[in-house]
C-alpha cells in the first residue's frame, strides 16, 4: 500500500469578481514508503499549490480543494483542522524554498528546533534543546551548541537550509515534502544540500516528495518523476526512462533545453516557444498544444487522457515522441 | 636597522588591525536584534542627544525631593511680602528662580513638575499601549468580523483630531482629576497602537516563517504569541516612545486649557503655563517661558530617541 496516495486532487482559486482559476486539475500520484518522487514543471504549473494542498496549508477562503489525499489510511482533506495540526510536523515534514524567511527572525535557532519536539513529542524544553543539538549535528552544522543560541540572520544560507531540514526531520516523519529546497542557494551549496537530503532520507527510510523545476535535481535524487503542465500530470516515468526516452513533447522539450557538456551542437539551445500562459483549457484539448511541435488534430477538442505506458509510467499525449527502436 | 624597524612597526600595525577586526567579529556573534539595535543607537548622535535629555529629565523627576531646594507647595514669607499684582519677586538668595504668583519657590515647582509630567506620560502611554496591543493583536490574529468591528471603531476615533477627542473625554467626566487627563490621553492613543499592531500582524500572518510554523503543526496560540506578536512589536515599541512625547504635549494642553486637575498645589507644567504664565506674562515672562521650554525639551528628547529607534530597529539596517 502506498504511503501517500493523491487521487484526483484539484484546487480552484475562486476570487470575487474574477473567473475561477484551476491551479491543480485532477492530479494523481502515489508515493511508496521510502521512495523519492519528483514533481517537475515550470513556474505556475501547480507544483507548490499541490504541496500546500496536501499539507492543508492553503487559505480556507477563496480556495476549493477536492479529491483525496490518502496518507496511510486517512484522507488528509477530510481531517478536522486540529487533527491535521497534530499530524503536520510529526507524520509529514516540509521544507520551503527560502531558508531565511522560513525561520523566525526573533527566535534563537535552538528554540525553533525545540518547538516542534515539544509540540509533538511532549518533551521538556531542556530535553528538546539537547535533542536539537544532536539534530543540528546530524545535518552537519558545525559547533551546534553555539548555534543553538544564534539567530537566523547570523547563519549562512546553507546552514539555514540545513537547520530547516533538521527541524522538518526532527520528529522522524514518514514523509518529507521539499518545495524547491535548493532554489535560493548557490550552486555549490545546492549540491551539498541535495547530498545531505539524499543521505538522510536513505538512512531514516523517509519518503520524499521533491518539488522542483530543476531537472538536475531530479536526475540526482528521484526514483519516479511526475511532470506537471498547467495543473495536470502529463508524464510519469521512472527516472532512467524519463531521461533516456522522454515521451511527452513537453518533457522532451525541457530536456532538450538543458545545456549539455557532452554534446557540442555549436548552435542555439533548444527552446520551447511561447510561455505557460499560452494554453488552452484542458477540457478543450491539450493545454500544451499551442506550444507543441508535434501538435495534430487529435490534440484539440477534448481532454487528452492520462494513459498507462507499458513501462509502468503514464502519458497524456496523442502524438508522443517515438521511442527509439533498439537496433 | 631602520628598515627592519619599519617592517616591524608595519607588522605591529597590521596585527593590531587584525585583532581589532577579530574583536569586532566575535562581538557580532550571538547578538540579538535588541542588542544590535542598542549598539547602533550608541553610535548615533541624534539618539544620544535624545537619550541625554530623557536621562536628565528622569533623574530630576525621580529625585525631585533631593534636587529641589524647597517644598513646592510651601509659601515663603520672604517672597509673599514683596508680592503684588504688578511685581513678582525674581531670583533671590535661596530662591534661584524667584517666586511664583502665590509666593512659592518657582524652581522647586519646575522640578516637581518633571515628576508630574513623567507620571502622566508613563501612565497614559502604558495604558494606551496595553489596550492598543490587545485590540490590535485580536484584530490581526482572529480576523473576520471582530477585525472589522475593531478597525471601524479605531476609524471613528482617528477621524477626530486627537486633542478634540481628549477634550471631549475629559468633558464627559463629572469631576476632572489628573486621572481623567491620563485616561483621556491614553484612550486617544489606543487606536494608533491598535492599527499599527494589526498591520504588522497581518503582514506576519502571510509571512513564510509563519507558514513554516503552520507546516510543523504549531498550535494557533503559539503561532500568534511566539511567531507573529514578537515580530510585530518593534513598530509598537518605537511608537510608544513617540507617543510619550505626544502624551506629554496633550496632557499639558489639557491642563493649559483648564481641563486638568484643578488642585492649585499640584506643580504641573501645563497648568503653570496656562494659568500663571498667561496671566502674569507682562510681569514675569519666565513664568511662561520656563514651563513651555521644559515641555518642549522633554517632548523633543523622546521624539529624537523614538525616531532613532525606528531607524535602529529597522531590519533593513542590520548587518
Amino acid at each position: 500500500m502506498p504511503l501517500l496516495d493523491v487521487r484526483d486532487l484539484s484546487v480552484v482559486f475562486q476570487r470575487k469578481g474574477a473567473k475561477p482559476f484551476t491551479a491543480v486539475d485532477g492530479v494523481n500520484f502515489t508515493v511508496e514508503p521510502g521512495q523519492t518522487v519528483g514533481l517537475v514543471g515550470e513556474s505556475g504549473c501547480g507544483k507548490s499549490v499541490t504541496s500546500l494542498a496536501i499539507m492543508g496549508l492553503l487559505p480556507r477562503r477563496g480556495n476549493k480543494v477536492s479529491g483525496e489525499v490518502r496518507f496511510e489510511d486517512t484522507d488528509l482533506l477530510k481531517l478536522r483542522p486540529q487533527e491535521l495540526r497534530d499530524r503536520r510536523g510529526r507524520d509529514i515534514g516540509m521544507i520551503f524554498q527560502d531558508p531565511l524567511s522560513s525561520l523566525n527572525p526573533v527566535l534563537p535557532l535552538g528554540l525553533q528546533v525545540a518547538e516542534v519536539l515539544e509540540r509533538h513529542q511532549g518533551r521538556t524544553r531542556q530535553a528538546a534543546l539537547r535533542e536539537a543539538r544532536n539534530l543540528l549535528d546530524a545535518v552537519g552544522i558545525p559547533d551546534p551548541t553555539r548555534r543553538l543560541k544564534e539567530f537566523p540572520h547570523q547563519l549562512s544560507g546553507g546552514m539555514r537550509q540545513r537547520a530547516l531540514i533538521a527541524i522538518a526531520l526532527a520528529c522522524k516523519p514518514r514523509l518529507l515534502i521539499a518545495d524547491e529546497p535548493t532554489t535560493a542557494l548557490d550552486v555549490t551549496i545546492q549540491a551539498q544540500i541535495l547530498t545531505l537530503l539524499k543521505q538522510l532520507v536513505e538512512e531514516s527510510g523517509t519518503a520524499l516528495v521533491m518539488i522542483t523545476h530543476d531537472l538536475g535535481v531530479v536526475a540526482g535524487l528521484c526514483d519516479t518523476v511526475n511532470v506537471l503542465y498547467a495543473g495536470k500530470v502529463v508524464e510519469r516515468a521512472e527516472r532512467h526512462d524519463l531521461f533516456a526516452e522522454p515521451r511527452h513533447p513537453y518533457t522532451h522539450g525541457l530536456l532538450q533545453s538543458v545545456p549539455r557538456l557532452d554534446v557540442d551542437r555549436g548552435g542555439r539551445l533548444h527552446q520551447i516557444r511561447g510561455s505557460v500562459s499560452d494554453n488552452i483549457p484542458w477540457p478543450e484539448g491539450c493545454a500544451f498544444a499551442p506550444r507543441c511541435d508535434r501538435v495534430n488534430d487529435a490534440c484539440i477538442g477534448e481532454t487528452v487522457p492520462l494513459e498507462p505506458t507499458f513501462r509502468g509510467g503514464a502519458l497524456r499525449c496523442t502524438n508522443p515522441v517515438p521511442q527509439e527502436v533498439p537496433a | 636597522m631602520s628598515g627592519i624597524g619599519g617592517i616591524s612597526t608595519l607588522a605591529d600595525h597590521k596585527r593590531r588591525r587584525i585583532e581589532e577586526l577579530t574583536a569586532r567579529t566575535s562581538e557580532a556573534g550571538g547578538v540579538s536584534l535588541i542588542r544590535d539595535a542598542g549598539r547602533r543607537l550608541l553610535r548615533n548622535p541624534t539618539a544620544m542627544v535624545g537619550a541625554i535629555i530623557i536621562l536628565l529629565f528622569l533623574i530630576i523627576a525621580i529625585f525631585a525631593p533631593l534636587v529641589a531646594p524647597h517644598d513646592p507647595v510651601q509659601r515663603f514669607p520672604e517672597l509673599t511680602k514683596d508680592l503684588t499684582v504688578d511685581s513678582i519677586p525674581g531670583a533671590t538668595a535661596g530662591h534661584p528662580l524667584g517666586s511664583d504668583p502665590l509666593g512659592r519657590d518657582f524652581a522647586s515647582r519646575m522640578i516637581y513638575g518633571a515628576r508630574q509630567t513623567l507620571f502622566v506620560g508613563v501612565l497614559a502611554t502604558f495604558i494606551g499601549l496595553l489596550f492598543g496591543v490587545v485590540l490590535g493583536a485580536i484584530a490581526g490574529a482572529v480576523g473576520g468580523w471582530l477585525d472589522v468591528l475593531i478597525m471601524r471603531l479605531t476609524d471613528v476615533m482617528l477621524a477626530l483630531p486627537s486633542l478634540l477627542l481628549a477634550i471631549t473625554l475629559v468633558a464627559l467626566a463629572s469631576r476632572s482629576t489628573q486621572w481623567t487627563v491620563i485616561i483621556a490621553v491614553a484612550v486617544v492613543n489606543v487606536p494608533i497602537f491598535a492599527r499599527l499592531l494589526r498591520g504588522s500582524m497581518l503582514a506576519q500572518r502571510e509571512s513564510d516563517h509563519v507558514l513554516a510554523a503552520r507546516a510543523l503543526g504549531v498550535r494557533r496560540r503559539d503561532i500568534v504569541l511566539r511567531h507573529m506578536l514578537p515580530n510585530s512589536l518593534t513598530a509598537v515599541i518605537v511608537q510608544a516612545t513617540l507617543t510619550f512625547a505626544v502624551a506629554i504635549l496633550d496632557a499639558a494642553a489639557l491642563s493649559f486649557l483648564g481641563l486638568g486637575d484643578p488642585d492649585i498645589n499640584r506643580a504641573e507644567w501645563g497648568l503653570m503655563l496656562g494659568v500663571d504664565g498667561v496671566r502674569y506674562f507682562e510681569v514675569r515672562p519666565e513664568l511662561a517661558y520656563l514651563p513651555a521650554l521644559a515641555i518642549i525639551f522633554v517632548a523633543l528628547g523622546f521624539t529624537l530617541l523614538g525616531e532613532s529607534m525606528r531607524e535602529a530597529l529597522d531590519p533593513k539596517n542590520r548587518r
